[in-house]
């Protein structure tokens, strides 16, 4: 029996993310007495996972996984996870882990959660809490199978060092034949992305046009975060809807949210709730957005978003 | 070509969520019910195939008798037939599960669901029902293009697009950017009279499987008040930030 996680990399460099679901991990394991194993693909330094309490990494290279396919990977996974009678398999909330869950848990006959934001309730049968209702609501369900998949929210679980030595395995992987490829990634380098970033900025209609939003990007660089907006925003045209953060856009779980003229419609807010502190800078101390909001500042964006890249670079310097 | 569009109908997006039965079930009480938006990205997705590439587009929901009028404003807003598999669904794989029947008796070139609805947010039945079927699947779909036995998908990824590219069928998860907000179709009188028309067929459902059970609902606990800083005082927010909620 074990307990295994889907360790992702991007760019040669274990994610954040990764470490959360070990150290997770790690306590389901402790619980049940069994090993935990990491799978990685196409990832060479694979040390750091120990620090978090993996025993055993499974890695697996080769051209054929160098670019993230759903269907591969999921095989793979399956294929480990069958070797090692895995009881429960936990994933990220990422695109790419989100993408090939279902996939797993047909080909395993497994149970799958997403958006699960806490450890097991319990584990005989395995009970968790998830968020649903687009984070206005949660659910305690329970899953009576053989196998579980548990797919853990972005930056809900604290990374916990638990160093052990592992013991690394190659494996190289099997291929299906599909009519499926991967033509072309497009990907802005060096940009922090929403899922992965510890602090957004978020900007809404009261940064009054697309011409203004290098101060929604200054203040961004400057804390290290990427950049949002709200649903009229991406509506218009003014950013990309890949940015738009809510309901029916992108959910936000980052551990400071920073919402600049965005009013704090209840869809908006639906979705930004899982993050951890949010600050509101709008001019409108009525915006629906200060009743959700932990700090706020009622105030002209257009003054405070200057004099905030000013301070946090001095105290950054300090 | 034959396109199939899989309907959630999901409480409105401004709803009060509340629970009843000692927090076992949803509060459905002065609710209104609309189609699932991801769901109505890809249903404007396929009436486009119907206009300028002639596909018979069909609905299908999962659920009791009261979806009924979200699938009549699907056939309002342009889809041809619609289907309806009589349960109650309270997990995303014995949806799946259901479709995948419906899915074996009509041999559907393109499937396709919304990533994840808003009630339950489990974002697995599209991907589920593509491994049932074993056909090839995208989500997060932007961009779709069929020609022929081709198709050409854009996924959004965390940070960027994937661009690709499979042969028919294909289950497509869609979400806003297949179509934009302003493409939504919103029907008109002579819509409305048609879908009265258009065959709503109801089937029992088959084999019923689950593999999860929510045991109960539980509402985030109500936040504290806001502290306000005085705009010319960002010192504070920012001894704020960093000594009490250590964010920075």
């Amino acid at each position: 029996m074990s307990v295994i996680i889907y360790a992702e990399s991007e760019n040669g460099k274990i994610k954040k993310s990764a470490f959360e679901l070990a150290s997770y991990g790690r306590e389901i394991a402790n619980e049940i007495n069994v090993p935990l194993i990491a799978v990685t693909f196409d990832q060479q330094e694979v040390e750091p996972l120990g620090t978090y309490g993996i025993e055993k990494v499974i890695k697996f290279n080769g051209s054929s996984i160098s670019n993230f396919t759903a269907l591969q990977y999921a095989e793979n996974i399956a294929s480990i996870a069958k070797e090692n009678e895995a009881k429960i398999i936990i994933l990220s909330s990422s695109a790419n882990a989100k993408y090939l869950a279902p996939k797993l848990s047909i080909t395993l006959s497994a149970g799958y959660a997403s958006n699960v934001i806490e450890p097991p309730e319990k584990l005989q049968p395995l009970t968790v809490k998830r968020s649903c209702f687009t984070n206005k609501a949660f659910n305690i369900c329970s899953l009576s199978n053989e196998v579980n998949i548990i797919g853990l929210s972005n930056n809900s679980y604290e990374i916990k060092e638990s160093p052990k030595s592992i013991e690394v395995i190659e494996k190289n992987s099997s291929f299906t034949e599909t009519t499926l490829k991967v033509e072309k990634v497009e990907k802005a380098s060096g940009k922090v992305t929403i899922a992965d970033a510890d602090v957004v900025v978020s900007g809404g209609r009261g940064l009054k046009g697309p011409e203004h939003w290098h101060l929604i990007e200054d203040l961004a660089d400057t804390l290290g975060a990427a950049t949002a907006c709200s649903k009229p925003v991406s509506d218009m045209g003014w950013r990309p809807h890949s940015e738009h953060v809510g309901q029916t856009g992108k959910p936000v779980a980052s551990n400071l949210y920073i919402a600049i003229g965005v009013s704090g419609a209840i869809q908006h807010l639906a979705g930004v709730n899982s993050s951890k502190v949010k600050v509101v800078i709008n001019n409108d101390p009525e915006a629906p957005f200060f009743k959700a909001a932990d700090y706020g500042i009622v105030g002209d964006a257009f003054e405070v978003i200057p004099q905030l890249i000013k301070k946090i670079k001095e105290f950054k310097n300090k | 070509m034959k396109v199939l569009v899989c309907i959630s109908n999901v409480p409105d997006t401004t709803s009060k969520i509340n629970f009843v039965d000692e927090n076992t079930s949803f509060d459905t009480n002065g609710v209104q019910f609309i189609i699932n938006p991801n769901d109505e990205f890809g249903l404007t997705r396929a009436i486009w195939m119907k206009q300028q590439q002639s596909a018979e587009v069909t609905v299908v929901t999962v659920g009791d008798n009261s979806c009924e009028s979200t699938l009549r404003k699907c056939l309002a807003i342009g889809a041809d037939k619609a289907i309806r598999i009589d349960l109650k669904p309270t997990d995303g794989f014995q949806v799946a599960k259901q479709l995948a029947r419906i899915c074996r008796e009509t041999n559907y070139d393109i499937i396709i669901a919304g990533r994840e609805s808003i009630d339950y947010n489990g974002a697995m039945v599209p991907g589920m029902l593509g491994a049932l079927l074993d056909y090839n699947f995208v989500t997060n779909c932007v961009a779709l293009d069929v020609e022929g036995e081709n198709a050409k998908a854009s996924r959004e990824i965390d940070g960027g697009i994937e661009i690709i590219s499979c042969k028919l069928p294909i289950i497509i998860g869609a979400q806003k950017g297949l179509v934009e907000e302003k493409d939504l179709i919103i029907p008109n009188m002579r819509g409305i009279m048609q879908a009265r028309q258009k065959p709503l067929k109801v089937f029992e459902p088959s084999e019923d499987e689950i593999k999860s059970s929510i045991l109960k609902f539980e509402k985030p606990i109500p936040k504290g008040e806001v502290k306000l800083v005085p705009a010319d005082d960002i010192d504070q927010l920012i001894d704020l930030l960093h000594n009490e909620a250590n964010v920075i």
